[in-house]
């Protein structure tokens, strides 16, 4: 009997780590699904990126009040992960509070940090609900954020609030224990926060208070892992896909759109232009198609970012499209190619049909009358805290509509016709291009 | 051509006696047939005659540089303009270009380099702002200006595309103007509505068009001058203006317009 605790905990860690490492494989097979771009160059920017928009969460700070509250959950959620630790070796000892010893005086101190950070967490959480649900701040209630999206959001924010309850709870009964049964259970100490619960456990007889400080732990560390891979599913993985993505994001100015160069090899063998230095061109690979259809034709990075979007909608909500009612949305987006990433992985692991579904990326989830009201003003990428590129997304869509399809809108047809036989996207005479000098000319300086 | 006219030579005459200038300024299809824009050009090629800038244009042998092709989807169309312009500008061994349009300027700085072609591009911003740093231009008191309020309208292919956001408020406050601030301005800059090649079709439905809504911006600052540094957002604002039936006390101009009326060139 004396080991059950520990059986039990060893089954249910064991259960969780498996779970989360078959999801973790799953994920990155999915990100596998993209074309592969070799994104190596410039590593010290990378990482001075990474360092200062995924750590610093400088992007965050655009808008100072959620920053805020968000870098208080942030780093409650990586400091409290030190306890969390502790808990599973305990766990896994069968002793309590197995750091105590070790680290004396400091102990406590650390002790009423995590209570601190735990309730300044239950703070931004809660005001996070209150601005989502009763203040219905406007970008999280867009078209995009159905049902799912929505749950989401408020499921995280509430498990993080019991979460955190729990150990207050835990610590309370636990400061009660300490005075019954002192061999047993280290001193702490006074804990400032969860003292203020010791009322509502004060008189409860020993097998209660031990209950109740059981339940506690078991609710968190189950709690916690069960969230883990919770995480996995949601919007939350932002926590961990912030950091590679901001790594790999692109670091060429916001302009600059990526060149195509099987198109490049195309048009030098067309218009007969030998490559610099003379070298014929390498033989072309596998062209596949020109832009993208579906997610297969979109790079790892490009899948990647949907793994990344937290759906705060900054993105939405700074596009000039979005914001005069066309349907486009920049987060979805990104959620669209998620859902279909996480669709065909899916159909693939159980030996479905994949991608080839009958469904595609491209009308199926996003249409035509949303990549055509992008002014590709760059909004979008400016706005993103974690970096995520959704333009380049809507660049690859709209490359497969007008060079796969010539599904273009017809005016864009006439454009390039124009440019193919005036040299401009107007119906103008390429002998009048210098007209406007002619009077200049004339005119007395 | 007699020596009291303006000076607008092209790269073929100046190659042909020998010469070649310190700047090409490429006009971009905007600037050339435009009729609102073509009066940008005229502008900044008299700045560039007052201030005896060496310069050249193509005239009839450019082309467009294949951005709104490009934007619109259509790559192998914008390789085919873009590898036969290079052709050109390498053929006249070009070094240094200087255009009013940020899309060209996008384009030509960030996107030839990949096909062959490689310059040193400045978006007309940047280079008045250093004339009137090095002095080379010197506004006359700037008596015309004193006391209005300009804003100061930031093109996407200028602000967030190459992170110039100094260069064109510099040159208005060279003109002594006041310059008042939208709310979404810099990083946050609200688009025009004609990027992506949005300039040649119709907006997708919608309830707003996207220039009403960033003139609306423009006029609450209440500014009597939109200034710009772009050919679509001038004519987005411009289309906006009018919309609000507002043309008789609010003006849209190019920077390069501000500047040569500021040194007297009308
Ligand atoms: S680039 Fe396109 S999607 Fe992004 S904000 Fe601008 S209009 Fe919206
Ligand atoms: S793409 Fe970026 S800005 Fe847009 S919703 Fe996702 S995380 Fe937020």
């Amino acid at each position: 009997m004396e080991y059950i605790g520990q059986i039990a905990f060893v089954i249910v860690l064991g259960t969780a780590i498996f779970v989360l490492f078959k999801r973790i494989k799953r994920i990155k097979s999915n990100i596998n699904l993209g074309k592969d771009v070799d994104i190596k160059n410039n590593t010290s920017e990378r990482w001075k990126n990474t360092f200062l928009i995924a750590f610093g969460q400088k992007k965050m700070f655009k808008r100072p009040i959620p920053a805020f509250l968000h870098l208080l959950i942030y780093v409650g959620f990586l400091v409290i992960n030190l306890e969390v630790l502790e808990f599973v070796l305990d766990g896994l000892s069968g002793q309590h509070r197995i750091f105590a010893p070790f680290l004396g005086g400091i102990y406590p101190v650390l002790m009423n940090i995590f209570e601190f950070l735990a309730v300044a967490v239950l703070f931004s959480c809660t005001a996070f609900l209150i601005r989502r649900n009763i203040i219905k701040v406007k970008r999280f209630h867009s078209r995009e954020m159905t049902s799912w999206p929505k749950l989401d959001a408020n499921l995280i924010l509430v498990i993080e609030i019991v979460l955190m309850l729990a150990i207050l709870t835990m610590n309370a009964a636990d400061q009660l224990l300490q005075q019954l049964n002192p061999e047993h259970y280290t001193a702490t100490g006074s804990l400032f926060f969860s003292s203020f619960l010791i009322p509502l456990f004060e008189g409860m007889n020993t097998t209660s208070l031990i209950f109740i400080e059981r339940a506690a732990w078991w609710f968190h560390i189950v709690g916690i892992l069960a969230f883990a891979v919770y995480v996995t599913y949601s919007k939350h993985l932002h926590i961990f896909m912030a950091f590679p993505n901001t790594y790999y994001s692109t670091l060429t100015p916001k302009g600059q759109m990526k060149n195509m160069d099987a198109v490049t090899n195309e048009v030098n063998m067309m218009l007969g232009i030998q490559p610099e230095g003379g070298t014929p061109p390498p033989a072309p690979e596998e062209i596949g198609r020109f832009g993208a259809k579906d997610i297969n034709d979109l790079t790892w990075k490009n899948l990647m970012d949907s793994y990344a979007c937290t759906e705060c909608g900054r993105c939405t909500s700074e596009c000039p499209a979005n914001q005069t009612g066309k349907l486009l949305s920049p987060r979805k987006i990104m959620m669209d190619t998620r859902d279909r990433v996480e669709e065909v992985g899916k159909s693939l692991a159980g030996g479905g049909k994949g991608l080839e579904d009958g469904k595609t990326l491209l009308h199926d989830f996003i249409t035509k009358e949303e990549i055509n009201a992008c002014t590709s003003c760059q909004a979008c990428v400016e706005a993103c805290p974690v970096s995520i590129d959704p333009l380049d997304i809507i660049y690859q869509l709209k490359r497969y509509v007008a060079m796969e399809e010539s599904g273009s809108p017809a005016s864009w047809n006439s454009m390039f016709q124009n440019i193919e036989t005036n040299f401009a996207p107007w119906k103008f005479a390429p002998t009048d291009r210098f007209k406007w000098a002619d009077n200049l000319k004339k005119e007395e300086a | 051509m007699s020596d009291n006219t303006y000076n607008v030579p092209t790269m073929a005459e100046m190659a042909a006696k020998g010469e070649s200038p310190e700047i090409l300024f490429w006009v971009g299809c905007a600037g050339s047939y435009d009729d609102r824009y073509k009066n940008v050009t005229r502008a900044f090629v008299k700045i560039l005659n007052v201030v005896g800038v060496s310069f050249a244009v193509l005239g009839p042998e450019e082309t467009c540089t294949g951005d709104p092709a490009r934007r619109a989807g259509n790559e192998f169309l914008f390789q085919m303009q873009a590898v036969s312009n290079i052709q050109v500008l390498n053929g006249y061994k070009v070094k240094k270009v200087v255009t009013a349009c940020p899309h060209c300027f996008n384009t030509l700085k960030n996107e030839y380099p990949a096909l062959g072609g490689n310059y040193e591009v400045i978006h007309h911003s940047t280079f008045l702002q250093q004339l009137i740093n090095q002095g080379k231009v010197s506004l006359k008191g700037g008596g015309e200006f004193k006391g209005r309020k300009i804003t100061y309208h930031d093109s996407c292919y200028l602000g967030r595309a190459n992170n110039i956001y100094e260069a064109p408020r510099e040159v208005l406050e060279a003109l002594d103007a006041e310059l008042v601030e939208m709310k979404r301005c810099k990083t946050k800059g609200f688009c025009c509505g004609a990027g992506g090649g949005q300039m040649f079709k119709d907006a997708e439905p919608g309830n707003k068009e996207v220039n009403v809504e960033r003139t609306e911006e423009a006029l609450s600052t209440g500014a009597d001058t939109i200034a710009v540094g772009c050919p679509f957002c001038m004519t987005m604002m411009s289309d906006g203006v009018k919309n609000k039936e507002k043309e008789a006390d609010v003006k849209v101009k190019d920077l390069a317009e501000l500047i040569a009326e500021g040194l007297g060139e009308k």
